[in-house]
């Protein structure tokens, strides 16, 4: 066993894996404002509030209705995601032919909202969400012990990122999308439902966050600020990668994840402010960003 | 993208009226007579407020950059403030320009990141910065953590006048407000003013004319930085206390907050946006956590049906400026 | 005060005659002050107006033709906001007493505004030991435990049990800091050593990374030197990765009984921790919880809880005799010169540092099969007498005991 700065190589290993989590969930957050923002060209500032909303949404179904786990990895994001609809229907839509800011205040008044509602009906200590059966437990690695459930939400994560990358990128639906974004007029006059289009990509970035949301409920108590700050490191996350690109998003996601967990051993007191310093370079080598298209 | 859409404020047209004039006597007026009948504590607080909506109000409704991350001037320059006047026995009038001066160094690193970018990045990357150095002021041993720096002296202003009486306290507040509010309707009018409005109109064509946009924005930037400090540099010294609250984004919504209801690109909008949710809170404090959601709808609100701001529909309905 | 406000002036001459009066403006104004709505809302809350109502009906101050009324505001763990609500409450209101107080920033914000306009400060919630130490006020009692007492309680139980190694998981904050540097300084008085630490943000959510440091280093004990939601987290992760199951125990040192109910038992199992009062320890603290649970949503009495009764039923003793309420200081002096004794917390003293005087538990977690009833989670493993629980009143450097 070698040592690399004092710290076991094995040691080392287990903080990329654990640091590789939480880049699952800055991947997942950070996709859902990418396609909600390619599709929209509004920043979604109540994404922490729909990722937290996800979470009690989970809470609810297990406490009240008695559906477990895996029910709310298929029913929460519809569910949330149908929220996301009301949402852009009402409020919305009203605002795309104004500048952009706008959108930007009404989702971050939005977010004051929600979070503010379920403070006061669930106060902010948190309610406990058990793991599902089949996931508790883990493996023994020798030189950690890594839960089963944190394997699982790496995996499952990945594979939601790489379908919705593949959906985008490589199918006809893909197409239109990016072709609406292009030249909405223009994709109209094809017959094909722009207004709706863009609805149902608001619904499904939002469903993305609530995804998010049940992931992190079994291993973060749920809370009704738990997205409050994590959004703005996921905006940081954004900023970096730039959001010209769905792959852009995943990867600087998950990197930028390992980067923080390895600061997490070598500098713990930076660990929350390591992304915003790595922002604050970027901004100044690439102003557009790791994978932005322009400035 | 930001020049195809419709500018996020109503364009002002140049010169002064006598409109401002009645207002900004009416204003002042209301000032001197106000502590009579209303908790002097709160018209301080409102005061100190009014100052940093209008600093930030110079940079959203003068340039048309949404600053996400103005609690990091405000609450950073009350923490050197308070520091200044508690450790190192500084008299008020001077740790308040040492805060100052510290929002205004800050506003220079932040503003040079931010302006790399436009629109909503903008607003992200001043969000971000504001909160590493939240972070910052939770970890640095100076500003006390959670404790914040308590039990600030107010001190004797020029050695002479002490601040430890209220009336003294809250006339020297009504002059700081003052000396900033008619600093940012000077800049605003001045040939500086004007560049910065025709930034706001149409970037590309500010540039075309010859103007180093970059170099303009920049030092709004700061100016709106320095004078937001200047603000939570006072109300450290008023309220005895700098905490964490002053440099958490919820402080820097609220600013943002103040200025929509108020009225964005208006001169007095900042002040009766930042007196009416100072009163909310005051007011609704036994609701707790309702004020948030109630915030939260004015947002909504303002943005949905009510963009021009309570000042910028008077104006707009009685055809004057204000 | 020269001025001329009519405002001031009003109040100059309310104050003027409440000089005059026994009790001012003839009403006892108790103002219980605590987070109504965030992470401590359980453990203090809407909980502790309602043990200082039980304090004031028990006490029969109607019977003593004596009025009270009992005002309750929320802080939200803000210094800015509680001292706000104190200025006003004091001002505007008349408010005689402050009351409970949890969050050390507040308490230190609140701690100032009392000395100066000389009311009465009675601390249940708050933990930080310098409000009876540089801090300390001729005008605050420090009722029911504190950072020291709990560094000192739970450190020294565990060291000479065994656990002599030592793992920190701080929050990287003035609190957490405080916290680490008492228990360290236990640790190794009793012959124990520190064999790491790490300082997690504050406010952590993942702490899997330095759960792992932690169970590298092989310590025995992990100290959790942090609060509230971060301890609870702290503890789920580490049940999650296995931490207790491995050998390693953790020791909280600032865990309340509301925390460990959110927790459940099957996760804060094993838990050790001290505390000033638990509601199942004699008839008396039952008879009390079952009228308080009643009353609180189900939700038992928290150490917090039995603080906030026993210390309002103090006050009331001293103003009673005193039959004024009006100089805060003369209150707290007779409050001082006269021994504590209250059905929930016992016969005790308070200190000439204002620090009250008992005795404190450490216990553990029972196991889920232990528990026989609801919020039944703890058993005690140790008393640590009165004599011994709190800091010594020359190591406390306050200014009121030098001089």
């Amino acid at each position: 066993m070698f040592e690399i700065f004092g710290i076991p190589s094995q040691a080392l290993f287990g903080q990329l894996l654990l640091g590789l989590i939480n880049g699952s969930f800055y991947a997942l957050l950070s996709l859902g404002l990418a396609v909600i923002f390619g599709m929209l060209n509004i920043i979604n500032f109540t994404h922490g509030a729909q990722y937290m909303m996800g979470a009690f949404v989970a809470w609810f179904l297990l406490q009240h209705f008695g559906l477990g786990y895996w029910w709310s990895l298929v029913i929460v994001p519809i569910v949330v995601g149908f929220t996301g609809v009301v949402v852009e229907r009402l409020f919305l839509q009203r605002l795309y032919k104004l500048d952009h800011l706008y959108g930007l205040l009404l989702t971050f008044g939005l977010a004051l909202i929600i979070q503010g509602v379920f403070r006061n009906y669930f106060g902010s200590s948190g309610l406990p969400y058990q793991m599902p059966q089949s996931l508790t437990g883990g493996q023994n690695l020798g030189f950690m012990f890594l839960p089963n459930y944190r394997v699982w939400v790496i995996v499952f994560s990945l594979t939601i990122c790489l379908t919705t990358w593949f959906v985008i990128e490589r199918t006809r639906l893909g197409a239109n999308l990016r072709a609406a974004t292009e030249n909405p007029t223009l994709v109209r006059a094809f017959g094909i439902n722009v207004p709706r289009m863009i609805t149902l990509t608001y619904g499904f970035g939002v469903g993305l966050a609530a995804l998010a949301g049940v992931m992190a409920a079994p291993i973060y108590n749920v809370n009704p600020l738990m997205g409050a700050d994590l959004i703005i490191v996921v905006f940081a996350v954004v900023v970096i990668g730039g959001m010209g690109s769905i792959m852009g998003a995943i990867v600087t996601g998950f990197t930028l994840g390992i980067v923080e967990g390895l600061t997490k051993v070598f500098f713990p007191e930076a660990s929350n402010t390591v992304i915003f310093v790595i922002m604050a370079i970027v901004l100044l080598i690439r102003p557009a960003g790791l994978f932005g298209r322009t400035a | 993208m930001a020049a195809a859409a419709p500018s996020i404020t109503a364009p002002v047209q140049g010169g002064r009226s006598k409109s401002e004039l009645i207002a900004f006597a009416i204003m002042v007026a209301f000032f001197v007579i106000a502590p009579n009948f209303i908790y002097p504590i709160f018209l301080m607080k409102a005061l100190c407020f009014a100052l940093f909506a209008c600093a930030f109000n110079l940079l959203i409704g003068y340039v048309g950059l949404l600053s996400f991350g103005h609690a990091l001037y405000f609450g950073w320059a009350s923490y050197v403030s308070a520091y200044a006047a508690k450790s190192w026995g500084l008299p008020p009038e001077l740790a308040i320009l040492a805060g100052a001066a510290t929002a205004g160094g800050l506003g220079i690193i932040a503003g040079a990141l931010a302006i790399r970018r436009q629109g909503i990045y903008f607003a992200m990357i001043t969000l971000a910065l504001a909160q590493m150095m939240y972070f910052f002021a939770v970890q640095a041993p100076f500003t006390g953590g959670e404790d914040g720096i308590q039990a600030v002296p107010r001190g004797k202003l020029f050695g002479l006048i002490n601040l430890a009486d209220q009336t003294n306290m809250y006339f020297f507040v009504l002059s700081v407000f003052l000396l900033g509010f008619l600093l940012i309707y000077r800049i605003i009018n001045s040939p500086f003013g004007e560049v910065l409005k025709a930034i706001r109109e149409n970037e590309a064509r500010a540039i075309s004319l010859g103007y180093k946009t970059e170099r303009y924005k920049l030092v709004a930037f700061v100016l709106s930085a320095t004078l937001a400090g200047l603000a939570g540099a006072t109300k450290a010294i008023v309220f005895q206390l700098a905490s964490l609250t002053d440099v958490h984004w919820t402080m820097s919504g609220e600013v943002v907050l103040m200025t929509l209801l108020g009225g964005l690109g208006t001169i007095f909008g900042p002040v009766l946006g930042a007196f009416s949710i100072i009163a909310m809170q005051n007011y609704f404090a036994g609701f707790g956590q309702w004020v948030t959601v109630i915030q939260g709808v004015i947002f909504v609100f303002c943005v949905l049906l009510f963009r021009r701001g309570i000042i910028g529909e008077i104006a707009n309905a009685l055809k004057i400026r204000l | 005060m020269k001025t001329t406000s009519l405002m001031a002036f009003a109040a100059a001459m309310l104050l003027s005659t409440a000089a005059h009066a026994q009790i001012s403006d003839g009403v006892i104004k108790i103002g219980v002050m605590n987070d109504m709505s965030g992470t401590y809302a359980d453990l203090a809350g809407p909980g502790s107006v309602l043990a200082a109502r039980m304090a004031v009906e028990d006490f029969g101050a109607a019977a003593k033709g004596l009025k009270v009324e009992i005002l309750g505001a929320d802080h939200q763990n803000k210094p800015d906001i509680g001292s706000n609500v104190v200025r006003t409450w004091i001002d505007v209101d008349k408010v005689d007493v402050i009351v409970d107080v949890p969050t050390s920033s507040v308490a230190l914000a609140v701690n100032e505004i009392v000395r100066e306009k000389n009311k009465v400060f009675l601390i249940s919630g708050a933990a930080a030991s310098n409000l009876t130490g540089d801090k300390c006020s001729p005008n605050t009692v420090h009722w029911t435990y504190d950072t020291w007492a709990l560094a000192n309680g739970t450190g020294n139980a565990i060291v000479k049990t065994g656990g002599d190694s030592w793992f920190f998981l701080t929050a990287d904050y003035a609190f957490g800091h405080a916290l680490e540097r008492d228990t360290e300084a236990v640790v190794l008085k009793n012959g124990g050593k520190v064999v790491g630490k790490v300082r997690h943000p504050f406010p952590g959510t993942d702490f899997s990374s330095f759960l792992l440091q932690a169970q590298t280093s092989k310590a025995k004990i992990i100290g959790l030197a942090n609060a509230g939601a971060d301890t609870t987290n702290a503890i789920k992760q580490a049940s999650e990765f296995g931490i207790v199951a491995g050998g390693q125990n953790l020791a909280g040192l600032l865990v309340f009984l509301t925390d460990v109910h959110s927790l459940g038992l099957k996760t804060a199992q094993g838990l050790i921790f001290t505390e000033a009062w638990y509601w199942d320890m004699n008839d008396t603290n039952r008879a009390f919880a079952a009228k308080f649970s009643a009353a609180n949503k189900g939700v038992h009495p928290s150490m917090v809880h039995a603080g906030v009764y026993s210390a309002v039923t103090h006050y009331l003793k001293a103003v009673a005799d005193l039959k004024s309420d009006a100089d805060g200081k003369a209150v707290v002096a007779k409050m001082k010169a006269t021994p504590t004794d209250d059905k929930l917390m016992g016969k005790g003293e308070i200190r000439a540092d204002g620090r009250k005087i008992h005795p404190m538990y450490l216990f553990e977690v029972k196991k889920p099969e232990e528990s026989k009833k609801p919020w039944d989670y703890y058993k005690l493993r140790a008393t640590i007498p009165a004599d011994q629980a709190f800091r010594p009143l020359a190591e406390g450097k306050c200014p009121l005991v030098t001089n």
